[in-house]
């Protein structure tokens, strides 16, 4: 489960690194979006990775972590805001400069 | 318990969402509310570093749990430092932003207060996943500060520091997971005692997640090659969040401090000072980045802006010698610099104000209304901020350079700090000549520099003159600050359930 587990967690964040690396306004927030999945699965797995583990101590053999699904909480509502900022900022930047690319002008070939 | 701890914290929380709540009463009430919060926060400031004094680490327990559970506030010596000079420099954005520059979007006063509310729980805390979470209270807070005002210059370089401050939150959060995986603690202090006490091959995850810790703070400090993004930012920001921006990359430094000497300390074997090695020579290329950017820049703005990373190179430079000397050197340098770069940032804006059409650009323009005051001012921020003598840059240099003993140290440091220096007074006086000496013979812009904003400015530049005056307390508080921050038992005993 674990090497399925980070091989899951491995392909996001490439596919997040190189949406991010699009330098385009749309695939840079699917990038930065698909990065903070993983981070926070990664988060997740940190309090190891078991079934039928029962978060409350004395219901089962063993006892699964609450921390790590706390902070999971936690980062997921700030990553939820700090996307839906972006998409605003982008939408304007886009109103703004006129165009989606990240520098605010056009490359150059 | 010592409740005055939290103080920091729910003043800018209530007064913040309060402005928030009340966003649509009268400007004039909204301005009183923010100044009255803001400068509360610095009576409260003075009354921590005198309670900091006592060499105690003053801890606050949320919600009474025994540390390390649940989340503590600790207070010593260096955080309520920081929080001293958090509220000077906020007390004087807030006064020159309330002369108008408040009006330019809606909300500032809130999120002034919601950015305070950030840096300072930044500083009190002693969860490392606590500091995760006022880092992107204080980030969220400067995203809107600094698009504050429109603009497609402000749209663009907010769009750089957004994209990469939250890269570098995910790597943040990668870090944190780490070290609650191989310890299963968050509390820095408890951390820093599992970290010692850890097994040798744990030492690679540990080190990994120490050095992607660093990654994030290098990004906030802005040191090189993370620093790409501070110059723009801070030149299109308004004045005022510029200059409460100077705290921000101090945010970045005072983290390094924290971490790197509590969890990676002295205690922690195999791993203690991992990161000194890397930056030394970051310390040295920072500092020269900034003067060549300086020596560079087409902006006064943007001026000031390189200045900032002079300042951070320096910084860094007293924190990587790794001795007590030299991170008091260091934080010496910290309260200089943040206060003569914010004084900076607002002189910049008055000069702009009374330029007309060429606003920051380095040409030439008719003549300044007010030549005499705002060069004078200008002349004094300058020799402050290049380190000449007899202000405060000088002394913190002084101090930075005597820290280093004979040796490989000193040959880096000594011509690079110096050298620094004269491409400094270079770039300053090649703008200030400009700006104040050559004019065409249009007539000057007929509007006077507001009294406010003249008082804000000089509030900040009075700050050096008093590091200088009162060199001699401040020194033996930071020299103390720096000797407590090494002395790791205090803070062990925190999880031990020692201090209270």
């Amino acid at each position: 489960m674990e090497a399925l587990f980070a091989i899951t967690l491995g392909i996001m964040v490439t596919s997040g690194v190189y949406l991010l690396l699009r330098a385009r306004v749309f695939p840079v927030v699917m990038g930065l979006t698909l990065i903070s999945y993983a981070v926070n699965l990664f988060i997740f797995s940190m309090g190891r990775l078991a079934t039928g583990a029962v978060a409350v101590v004395g219901h089962s053999e063993r006892y699964g972590d609450p921390l790590p699904q706390a902070l999971v909480l936690t980062a997921i509502v700030i990553g939820f805001a700090m996307t839906a900022f972006t998409v605003v900022l982008a939408l304007r930047s886009m109103g703004e400069v006129g165009t989606d690319h990240v520098d605010g002008q056009e490359p150059t070939e | 318990m010592n409740h005055a701890l939290i103080l920091p914290l729910l003043l800018p929380l209530f007064f913040g969402s309060g402005l928030l709540i009340a966003h649509r009463a009268s400007p004039a009430l909204k301005r009183w509310l923010s100044v009255l919060a803001t400068w509360a926060l610095m009576p409260l400031a003075g009354w921590l570093l005198v309670l900091a004094g006592d060499d105690r680490i003053h801890v606050y327990v949320l919600g009474n749990w025994q540390p390390p559970f649940g989340i503590v506030l600790m207070l010593d010596r260096l955080g309520a430092l920081m929080l001293a000079v958090t509220s000077v420099l906020a007390s004087a954005a807030v006064l020159y932003a309330s002369r108008g520059d408040d009006d330019r979007g809606p909300n500032f006063h809130a999120l002034f207060q919601f950015q305070l509310l950030g840096i300072n729980g930044a500083f009190l805390t002693g969860d490392l996943f606590n500091l995760f979470v006022f880092f992107e209270i204080l980030l969220i807070a400067s995203y809107a500060l600094l698009l504050h005002g429109q603009g497609p210059g402000r749209a663009r370089a907010g769009l750089h520091y957004v994209v990469l401050n939250l890269v570098g939150s995910s790597l943040f959060l990668i870090a944190a997971a780490i070290l609650y995986g191989l310890t299963g603690t968050l509390n820095m202090a408890d951390l820093g005692v599992r970290v010692a006490a850890a097994e040798p091959s744990e030492a690679p995850l540990l080190a990994a997640a120490g050095f992607l810790l660093l990654v994030v703070f290098g990004l906030k400090a802005a040191i090189l090659p993370l620093h790409l993004w501070l110059p723009r930012a801070y030149a299109s920001a308004t004045a005022p969040v510029a200059a409460l921006f100077a705290i921000m990359t101090k945010v970045g430094l005072y983290a390094i401090v924290r971490v790197f000497s509590l969890v990676y300390g002295d205690a922690a074997g195999t791993l203690a000072g991992m990161i000194e090695a890397w930056l030394w020579p970051l310390a040295m290329l920072t500092l020269a980045f900034g003067v060549f950017g300086a020596l560079a820049a087409k902006e006064l703005q943007l001026l000031m802006a390189h200045l900032v990373v002079v300042s951070v190179g320096t910084l860094l430079a007293g924190i990587a010698l790794g001795s007590e000397q030299g991170l008091s050197a260091a934080l010496y340098y910290l309260l200089h610099s943040t206060l003569i770069s914010g004084a900076l940032f607002l002189l910049a804006d008055l000069i702009v104000r009374q330029r007309g059409e060429v606003e920051g650009r380095l040409v030439v323009s008719p003549a300044l209304r007010q030549p005499l005051l705002l060069g004078a001012m200008f002349f004094f921020g300058a020799i402050s901020v290049a380190g000449l003598p007899p202000l405060s840059g000088f002394l913190g240099k002084v101090m930075l350079l005597r820290a280093v003993g004979p040796g490989e140290q000193a040959l880096a440091l000594w011509p690079v700090v110096l050298i620094g220096g004269l491409g400094m007074v270079v770039a300053l006086s090649r703008a200030g000549s400009l700006l104040f000496w050559r004019a065409t013979d249009e007539a000057p812009l007929r509007e006077r520099a507001d009294g406010v904003r003249l008082l804000a400015c000089v509030w900040l530049l009075a700050g050096s003159l008093v590091l200088v005056v009162a060199a001699q307390p401040i020194q033996a508080y930071v020299q103390a600050a720096a000797a407590q921050v090494h002395q790791l038992g205090p803070y062990f005993d925190i999880v031990r359930g020692g201090a209270r």
